[in-house]
């Protein structure tokens, strides 16, 4: 009976969804305050609902009701509990529902905590948001229904979790990477429901913000989780692959990135305002275009889901609809908007624009190398091609240390126009010193000089050297919208070092070993002691142990794995590690080569977990700007309108 | 020069016009030279087999590894193997490194990498999905391709 009443629920959801469509946004069509203010009741249902029927399929997955199609394919008895939880969302159907299930949890969030927003705009708000509800609720309803049964013949045991997805970081980094792509849901209603009104002001840039940057930082965060679990799990020590799928969730990142930075001009001196409002219609439609990516099937991607045309089909269309009604209100409504204030070229809204364009640059080159297979394949009557990550790294690269070179500079711009005083004279000894001081060490410790590595850690040292001088003159950070903004900007330069010094200074090497054999890299010995056989809860190992030392002196024992998983019979490589802030020793067994010798990759990665560590930073700065005071007093004033009356 | 006798702010709009206009033209040459240098085609075994494939480029290869045809060498991690669409086309491959997982017999796989003088393709990365129920499209098309009559079976054996 639970699939059902989840089921039933879900059924339920949609209902309401459309209502939250409709609703309100015939109260501000009719001037009925009433009608207005159901939005706020029915996104606390809509949400209830949801939550009940995502509480049923955990359910069911805890119950091993394998008479559940979907639990049937992706669960199985001997799965440990947790793995049992994580599973839900380890396939289409259930990952889906959790989507939807976010996205009513940010349409709730936007109902209870919108009380500086006027009434019209909250039911014009919720409204969009119910939309798109309503879209995500019958794409599960009509072609991915995780409650589907398999009856009356249905299997004594599931199929299993696939064995990659078994493991931690894949708890956390899908939610984490919903809660982003879903997030951006937010500032995109705001703007569509702006756009209606035909008012774009400061009000609505500021009330955008801290829902920006939460999703952003939230999408942050799930990019590192994904970039670390692909580390350790999937990629033989490879951390970013330029996968289709990565790409998708990189894309609504980076146009998101520079939504945050034009929403902060936009707010402050009133510019760029039709700009910020296409940007975040891109930033979702980009998130859209990653749902349809990795769920369509029509790129081939290690992480792709299972293909099914309907579905691919479905959100195509859910994609042209909402990209393309949101661009012809855009081109319809955003000829009216003006912005007036002057700036010089030296101002601190130069070094945004600065940013927007180089990052937008940047989306589109990622976005063209993703998209390329597609086009060449229509143009060339189903020649099928891969862009390799040369491209990428080719056109990618040089961009972003453009982007790097304004970053440096530009947290002591000044918003108008910036002293040529404060931009060279008080900064030159910095600039001077950073990349001889750089090179010294980097000659030095890598008894070697590489000028592109040199450049850009250069660039990334100038970053924190320049932040931690800012730090120091300012005395006291202000507000804690500027304190997120330096913790971010210090994340992308901790994150810029450990990219380039693992990629320059990274050693590894596939070998092959027998017991008792020793190999020496970097500085390590690592010595092969041998295969034992080990048995996990739902799988059987070969793990050979490796004894690292270095100078004679104990490094660790590593235990890398070769799993068998007893139910789909798959094989998966359990890498080990030794990690450091400063090194990663790697291992990663391959298979069986002889009659005792091992296919065996090692690595040494210097620096490598700077590049998470970045990422978290980066993420825990957008947080940080939630804390801001202006924020909290938008709450406070409760019942004022702010939108309309604040220039 | 014309220029002179233009307002200042209307020469200043005029330069930066060209400005962009240039770097837009130089960004998206670089880009589109970047891309075709990087794009990588795929050949089925027949094709490779008839002769269409280039030899000495960086292209991709695909199909399902012949039982029995793993061969590896008694030093180091280099090893043999061939694929083929189930009909008559053959490919060898050479390939040394660590395969991935899933790489099996009887397995479709996509081999990057560049083909010889004497038809050998010689692999720098071999491809396999992490799903013991996937086929890579592209091979799927290319069995479908070579085995026309055989299409049925095809679908029997789970490979649509």
């Amino acid at each position: 009976m639970i699939p059902e009443f989840g089921h039933f629920s879900l059924i339920l959801a949609l209902g309401l969804s459309v209502a939250l469509a409709i609703l309100p946004a015939l109260g501000v069509y009719r001037r009925d305050a009433l009608l207005m203010q159901t939005g706020s009741s029915i996104a606390t249902g809509l949400f209830v609902l949801l939550a009940f029927s995502f509480g049923c399929l955990v359910y069911s997955f805890t119950q091993d009701d394998f008479s559940v199609a979907y639990v049937a394919n992706n669960s199985n008895s001997a799965l440990p509990m947790h793995y049992k939880v994580s599973a839900v969302w380890g396939a289409h159907e259930g990952s889906f529902l959790l989507w939807t299930l976010i996205a009513s949890g940010w349409t709730l969030a936007v109902a209870i905590f919108s009380r500086g927003l006027t009434f019209d705009m909250k039911a014009r708000v919720l409204s969009v948001l119910g939309l798109l509800c309503a879209g995500f609720a019958s794409f599960l309803l009509f072609t991915s229904n995780p409650f589907d049964r398999n009856l009356p013949f249905y299997p004594a045991d599931g199929a299993d979790l696939n064995p990659l997805l078994q493991d931690f970081g894949l708890i956390v980094h899908p939610p984490m990477l919903y809660m982003g792509y879903v997030g951006f849901a937010v500032p995109f209603a705001l703007a569509i429901a702006t756009l209606t009104t035909g008012r774009l002001d400061a009000a609505w840039a500021r009330w955008s913000r801290p829902w920006t940057n939460a999703a952003w930082a939230f999408l942050t965060i799930g990019i590192t989780l994904g970039s670390w679990w692909a580390y350790y799990e999937l990629g033989w020590g490879g951390w970013w692959f330029w996968d289709a799928v990565e790409n998708a969730s990189f894309m609504p990142w980076l146009v998101g990135t520079a939504l945050i930075h034009s929403l902060a001009a936009s707010e402050k001196r009133g510019v760029f305002k039709s700009w910020t409002v296409l940007l975040a219609i891109s930033t979702f439609s980009l998130s859209l275009l990653g749902a349809f990516l990795v769920r369509s099937g029509v790129l081939t991607s290690v992480h792709a889901f299972a293909v099914d045309p309907t579905r691919g089909v479905f959100i195509l269309v859910f994609l042209i609809l909402v990209i393309g009604g949101s661009l012809a209100l855009y081109a319809w409504k955003a000829s009216g908007i003006r912005s007036d204030a002057q700036f010089e070229w030296t101002s601190r809204e130069a070094m945004v624009l600065t940013n927007n364009l180089l990052l937008v640059v940047a989306t589109a080159s990622v976005l063209l190398g993703t998209l390329y297979p597609l086009l060449y394949e229509v143009m060339t009557d189903g020649k099928k091609i891969s862009v390799g990550p040369p491209y990428f790294n080719r056109v990618f690269v040089p961009i972003v240390c453009l982007l790097f070179v304004a970053m440096a500079v530009s947290p002591f711009s000044r918003w108008r126009r910036t002293s040529g005083d404060i931009l060279i004279r008080q900064h030159w000894p910095f600039l001077l010193a950073t990349p001889i001081v750089i090179s010294l060490v980097t000659y030095v410790v890598a008894a070697g000089i590489n000028f592109i590595t040199i450049g850009v850690e250069t660039l990334a040292v100038w970053i924190l050297v320049l932040l931690a001088r800012h730090w120091w003159q300012a005395g006291s950070i202000r507000s804690a919208s500027q304190l997120g903004m330096m913790l971010a900007h210090t994340g992308i330069a901790v994150a810029i070092l450990g990219v380039v010094v693992t990629t320059t200074y990274s050693e590894g090497r596939d070998v092959r070993m027998n017991p008792g054999d020793s190999i020496d890299l970097a500085g390590y010995e690592f010595i092969f002691e041998g295969v034992q056989k080990v048995r996990g809860p739902n799988y059987l190992a070969d793990q050979a142990t490796f004894n690292v030392t270095r100078d004679g002196e104990f490094v660790a024992n590593l235990r890398p794995e070769k799993r068998v998983y007893s139910v789909g019979q798959n094989v998966m490589t359990e890498a080990d590690m030794d990690p450091g802030l400063l090194r990663d020793v790697y291992v990663a067994l391959g298979e069986n080569v002889g009659e005792n010798a091992w296919a065996v990759r090692i690595h040494v990665k210097p620096f490598v977990r700077w590049i998470w560590l970045g990422g978290l930073l980066v993420a825990v700065g957008g947080l940080v700007t939630l804390l801001d005071k202006r924020y909290r007093r938008i709450r406070e004033v409760a019942g004022r309108p702010l939108v309309g009356t604040v220039a | 020069m014309k220029f002179g006798r233009m307002k200042n702010h209307r020469r200043n709009r005029l330069l930066i016009i060209v400005f962009i206009v240039c770097a837009a033209a130089g960004a998206t040459t670089f880009t589109l030279f970047a891309l075709n240098e990087n794009i990588n085609l795929f050949y089925s075994p027949e094709q490779i087999v008839k002769g269409e494939a280039p030899v000495g480029k960086t292209i991709r290869a695909g199909g399902m590894v012949l039982d029995d045809s793993v061969i590896r060498y008694e030093e180091g991690l280099g090893m043999s193997f061939v694929i083929s669409d189930l009909k008559s086309a053959q490919v060898k491959v050479e390939f040394e490194g660590i395969l991935p997982d899933m790489f099996r017999e009887g397995q479709g796989v996509i081999a990057l990498g560049q083909l010889n003088d004497e038809g050998l393709f010689v692999a720098e990365e071999v491809l396999a999905k992490h799903d013991e129920n996937y086929m890579p499209p592209e091979v799927a098309d290319a069995l479908k391709a070579a085995n026309q009559p055989n299409a049925n079976m095809l679908d029997k054996a789970g490979y649509e």
